[in-house]
């Protein structure tokens, strides 16, 4: 079965909220739309967004990370939102794996909310409807859009292509095989909902220097007659010996 | 399970809709990515990367999907405005006025100016974009007072890089990180290219690269760094210096590539008593001289024991050592001056300084100049320098480089840049694969052709200037200064204060005009920049001076027009406000005559075609230049018989020439009268046209032997010749050693036959103008109480705003609402402020209250916030209380633009003595909790600003925004 999601890719993400907006961008006139902001222009605006950033650091100082952390729904395989539901507006699609609300039966009621344990939902405080990330459901099946533009907004938008997209349950889908080759891993396994997205670590590159690295036949000081030598007042044994 | 319950695509929301589709150029940033704006019933639905864009190949950023709420923003101003008579500057009360009698206002007082003295006009300029117009505007009224904002952005960035390889980060040229295996980026770097940068960088982490970040701050890029290296403020050039102190220790450096290309080898004169003291021995006098290097130095030649001329073929100079000359000149290579200059700068040193520990500068040595040696790349591209030595391959050292503007703002930064510049070429770098490489229409010359003009006599009434108000003074022949050294720039640009000042100093030009020095000026024109806010040092001083009133009750500055596309808090201080258009309703050039968006492949250049019609009565700047052009008859923009030449921007791009039949012009695509030719060419009536339908961009790819070492290769440089990118196609040598600046110190020693520095600025001089880079601390910090104000104070921008521009953006503000004093954990603690706590920071020059942020990335040295998102109340079409207003506060407040005054009263910038780049991140403060009944809201406040006439927040949705495109709403 079809399970679209997410691979995000924190290796390279470097925070710069382009999936934050192009998300806004796209879905507030979108199917999902409006995307409503209280208090635009005045003190603490405050709206709907389906994906968000949060930074935070880990460690003490100086062995500090900061880590960029975009999150949204992670159309979980077997999401908690989706029986609570007391209409029925909260749904997983078959076909793809996509779990959505239909804003004609949500009541805005909240309880999704309360069992999403990742806090992914937003209820759209102007309208009363829960909204959440559709993985621009309205996007990628459109065919009037160019093949590779069949995306969600925030993958088309990642400079750095942090964002992959693709069905995690086909082995041999570009998703599947960053998480299979990149230690890919799942947010909060143990509440067993399965979620789809994955995130992929932080990786690190170091190099390695042999001491013999640093002697070279081909050194141009030796053409100069400079190899380096200890400073004439450094300790030698000339001074400490007493044979 | 049943079948899905509801189909999120049976709305058909496009129905019966006008769906558009066009292409332009973004400008929510500098980077200038190409977009594609979809309107839905005339309202932009959507905003993404253009994919077939070369620079950021259909990626965008987080401002750039905002420019919606940019375009539709309450700050936007769209009425000319005149301030009521009897308001003060500063009130915000003014008259909506007609364009006609905008133009009238200025037709009649410029061109007064102009017939009497055109330098009592003054124009400067932020980030505009256009500075091939406004430059040329300026020139041609006669005034030698413009600048663009570069002077307190990164100048440094600039001069210490092109005055010693002929090109410079920025626009100008970038790391290849497609090849590189090592890349240090070094201080802030986010908001230049940053698509493109990011995109790479991405792409080099997942090839494997190693990418280190050294940065007082891990923000940013420095987050997915593999390494970060904390490092105290203003100390990069000794960080540098010790660097190239241990690589040449260890012989890491790349010899061959050192002899043939830079001046390593080549022989200086160390005879004191010489006139040519610190200058290169030569051969002979060229016979022909012109903006190039004359390739007339002396090596000393290991196989003949004798000197001879560089690049003899067969000859192999001693790169160390000490020798005489026939007449018995005492002679040295340069190198040989860099090694003595850096034996004392040991990495043992270099961490006292720094605050990084020997050992890592030591490690970090040996990994660039290791990778740099054994990771070689040899592309197989044959290539013919330009001593006809013909090469089977490139060759790269897969070391790469970073750095903007935290390297730059310090007034220690030219030396900074020069010796990371030096660094870079001794690792044997520049221009080839995996290392630095140029962009069209870099490399220039050493220091560019353009020129200021000398002598006061360049400023004549109804006269164009007599040379370009800003250009790359070669020797202090060059200065823009009257006879007694005093400065003809309202800036002081290209005194004896700031030599080297290629950019302008826009940071003095208020605090001088206020001050009378070193004249009074009559009418400020300011174009998109916040004077009287972000863009200024010492802020609430600026503010006052612009409301300054002389015994007469005369405005110190008798006049201020500002442009701007929206209510900035400059806006409120102006006489005359025009309101400029946002970059969807307009035409733009990314010109080759400024800063193109050039690949490393070859030149690019782009443009903006409007997408939306002008909001209000909104009208171009450049539209405005233009008809300000024609109505005072200034040459280039009027017909032999003072007819008006040029219908309208677009008009004027197609058809300007940069002298009468000269074929270059703004664009340098499909010239020719069909669109045949291209950098060079007949003006083409059909160039908008023919850009539009190629995504507007114009891309030239070099054939693969031109794409690298261009400083040295021949074919590229008569590639260059042949299109008027150059007038030589001369070889341009990296000045490890700095000849131009050795010039200045003769001068300033007396000696030479140039002219000399006033007295009292004959050390300053000496001292800074080095041949070689040296360290030492910043000058404020040379003159601040350390004991008293012991931490650094820095900004940093966020990836999601620019500057100042994007408080007033719904979405983005969400984002950053507001910012905070980032401290070190344990410095805050140790100071007694909580996590969240409100707090003073203070400096010599003043105080500011903010909140505290605990945080374990930064060095406990240095505190850093966001700049420019705090906000006068009321500005930006935001609410008196918006949280940018009451807990948003600006760095500004504590920063100066002068030092503290000598004894004699005499003042100073607080800047780069060489280049006048503004210190910002050389502040020094201190910190404290706040009192128990101090009031929790960010110290200082001004009165709220009122939205002007034209303003549309009666239109503001209030409480609520519900954005969504087309007729049809939900």
């Amino acid at each position: 079965m079809t399970q679209l999601a997410l691979v995000i890719d924190l290796n390279v993400c470097v925070g710069c909220h382009a999936c934050v907006t192009s998300c806004k961008e796209w879905n507030t006139s979108g199917t999902a739309g409006f995307l409503a902001d209280m208090n635009p222009f005045s003190k603490d605006p405050t709206g709907t967004f389906f994906n968000r950033v949060q930074t935070f650091e880990v460690g003490s100082y100086p062995n500090t990370e900061t880590v960029h952390f975009p999150k949204s729904c992670l159309h979980c395989e077997d999401p908690p939102c989706v029986p609570v539901c007391p209409t029925g507006a909260s749904y997983k699609r078959e076909s793809d794996g996509i779990v959505l609300v239909d804003s004609e039966k949500c009541i805005g009621c909240n309880y999704c909310s309360w069992a999403c344990p990742y806090g992914a939902r937003e209820l759209d405080e102007k309208q009363k409807i829960m909204k959440k990330c559709t993985l621009c459901v309205d996007r990628i099946y459109d065919e009037s859009l160019p093949e590779n533009e069949r995306k969600p907004a925030c993958v088309l938008a990642c400079p750095t292509s942090a964002r992959l997209f693709g069905d995690v349950n086909d082995p041999n889908s570009e998703v599947s095989l960053a998480i299979r080759e990149n230690g890919g891993y799942k947010l909060m396994p143990e509440w067993g909902t399965q979620p789809a997205n994955h995130y992929l670590p932080r990786r690190k590159t170091r190099i390695t220097i042999h001491e013999d690295e640093l002697i070279r036949a081909d050194n141009p000081l030796k053409k100069e007659r400079q190899l380096p030598m200890p400073d004439a007042d450094d300790p030698t044994l000339d001074e400490t010996t007493s044979w | 399970m049943a079948k899905p319950i509801h189909d999120p695509l049976s709305k058909k929301l496009d129905e019966a809709s006008c769906i558009e589709v066009k292409n332009t150029t973004c400008y929510m940033c500098a980077c200038r990515c190409g977009i594609r704006v979809t309107l839905r019933d005339g309202e932009v639905r959507y905003i993404d990367g253009n994919p077939d864009h070369p620079l950021n190949k259909g990626v965008i950023c987080a401002k750039g999907s905002s420019g919606i709420m940019k375009q539709y923003s309450p700050a936007r101003l769209t009425k000319p405005l005149l301030r009521k008579p009897g308001s003060d500057r500063g009130d915000n009360e003014f008259d909506e006025i007609s364009w006609d009698k905008a133009f009238e206002i200025m037709e009649e007082r410029l061109g007064n100016l102009r017939a009497n003295d055109p330098k009592q006009f003054a124009l400067f300029t932020g980030r505009d974009q256009m500075q091939a117009l406004t430059g040329m505007f300026a020139k041609q009224f006669g005034t030698p007072n413009y600048a663009a904002h570069g002077g307190f952005c990164s100048v440094n960035m600039a001069a210490g890089m092109i005055y010693t390889i002929g090109g410079s980060f920025w626009e100008f040229g970038g790391p290849d990180l497609e090849r590189a295996k090592l890349f240090v980026m070094i201080g802030t770097a986010e908001d230049h290219h940053s698509n493109p940068m990011k995109t790479a960088l991405s792409r080099f982490k997942r090839q494997g690269g190693k990418f280190i970040s050294i940065n007082p701050v891990r923000t940013g890029y420095a987050a997915i760094a593999d390494e970060w290296i904390p490092i105290k403020p203003g100390t990069d050039g000794a960080l540098f210096l010790a660097l190239i102190n241990e690589i040449i220790r260890q012989g890491l450096y790349d010899r061959d590539f050192l002899v043939q290309y830079s001046n390593a080898a080549e022989l200086v004169n160390l005879d004191k008593n010489s006139s040519e003291y610190g200058m290169f021995v030569r051969s002979e006098v060229p016979i022909e001289e012109g903006c190039f290097d004359p390739q007339n130095k002396i090596w000393w030649d290991r196989e003949q024991d004798n000197p001879v001329a560089t690049h003899t073929p067969g000859a192999d100079p001693y790169f160390l050592g000490d020798f005489e000359l026939d007449d018995g000149t005492p002679v040295k290579p340069s190198f040989q001056l860099l090694v003595d200059r850096v034996k004392k700068y040991t990495v043992e040193w270099a961490a006292g300084i720094t605050g990084i520990p020997a050992q890592t500068i030591k490690r970090l040595a040996h990994e660039m100049g290791i990778t740099a040696r054994d990771e070689k790349i040899e592309l197989p591209i044959p290539w013919t320098d330009t001593w006809g030595n013909e090469h089977e391959t490139v060759t790269g050292n897969p070391v790469a480089f970073h750095a903007m503007r935290g390297l730059a703002a310090h007034s220690n930064g030219f030396h900074a840049i020069r010796a990371m510049s030096i660094l870079m070429s001794i690792l044997g770098t520049i221009d080839r694969p995996g290392g630095f490489r140029h962009k069209a229409p870099f490399p220039r010359p050493i220091p560019p052709c353009a020129k200021p003009p000398n002598d006061s006599r360049a400023v004549k009434p109804n006269t164009p200037l007599d040379g370009m108000p800003l250009g790359w003074p070669a020797d202090p022949d060059d200065l823009f200064v009257n006879d007694d050294g005093s400065p003809v720039r309202i800036d002081k640009a290209f005194s004896w204060e700031y030599p080297l000042s290629v950019h302008g100093l826009m940071h003095n030009v208020i605090t001088n005009a206020w001050r009378g020095d070193p004249y009074k000026i009559d009418t400020l024109m300011l174009f998109m920049a916040n004077m009287a806010w972000n863009s200024s040092m010492n802020t609430s001083e600026v503010r006052k001076m612009l409301n300054d009133k002389d015994e007469d009750g005369q405005y110190k500055i008798p006049f201020l027009i500002v442009a701007d596309a929206f209510q900035s808090e400059t806006v409120a201080f102006a006489d005359l406000v025009l309101p400029d258009t946002t970059y969807l309703e307009r035409h733009d050039c990314m010109s080759m005559l400024d800063r193109p968006i050039s690949e490393f492949e070859g030149p690019v250049d782009s443009v903006r075609i409007p997408v939306l019609p002008p909001t209000g009565e909104c009208k171009p700047f450049q539209e405005v230049i233009i008809e300000l052009g024609s109505r005072l008859k200034l040459p280039a923009f009027v017909n032999g018989d003072g007819s008006r030449k040029f219908r309208d921007y677009p008009d004027f791009v197609i058809n300007y020439e940069t002298s009468p039949g000269s074929g270059i012009g703004f664009l340098a695509g499909w010239r020719g009268k069909g669109g045949e030719k291209f950098m060079k060419g007949e003006p083409n009536p059909r160039q908008w046209e023919m850009y539009e339908k190629n995504n507007c961009v114009f891309q030239y790819e070099l054939p693969k032997s031109y794409q690298y070492m261009r400083n040295w290769n021949q074919g590229y440089l008569e590639w260059a010749k042949r299109h008027s990118l150059t007038r030589y196609a001369e070889p341009i040598n990296i000045h490890i050693y700095s000849e131009v600046l050795q010039k200045f110190r003769l001068a300033a020693q007396g000696k030479g036959d140039t002219r000399q520095p006033p007295d009292h600025l004959r050390e300053r001089v000496e001292t800074h103008f080095d041949p070689l880079p040296f360290y030492s601390q910043p000058l404020e910090a040379q003159l601040s109480d350390l004991y008293k104000y012991p931490l650094n104070a820095v900004t940093q921008r966020p990836m999601a705003m620019y500057h100042s521009w994007d408080s007033q953006n719904p979405w983005l503000r969400q984002i950053h609402t507001w910012n905070f004093l980032n401290v070190n954990t344990r410095t805050a603690t140790e100071a007694g402020i909580k996590d969240g706590g409100w707090m003073w920071v203070e400096s010599m020059h003043g105080k500011v209250r903010c909140q505290c942020r605990h945080s374990e990335a930064v060095e406990p040295g240095t505190v850093w916030t966001w700049n420019a998102i705090g906000k006068a109340a009321g500005a930006w079409g935001l609410d008196g209380d918006a949280n940018e207003a009451k807990q948003g506060f600006l760095l500004n407040h504590l920063i100066s633009e002068e030092l503290p005054a000598s004894g004699d009263g005499e003042t100073i910038s607080n800047s780069d003595p060489i280049t006048g780049q503004a210190g910002w991140y050389d502040v020094h403060v201190r910190i404290y909790p706040v009192d128990a009944d101090e009031p929790r809201v960010t110290s200082p406040q001004f009165d709220t600003l009122q939205p002007v006439p034209g303003q549309k927040v009666e239109n503001n949705p209030g409480r609520w925004l519900r954005y969504f495109a087309g007729r049809k709403k939900p």
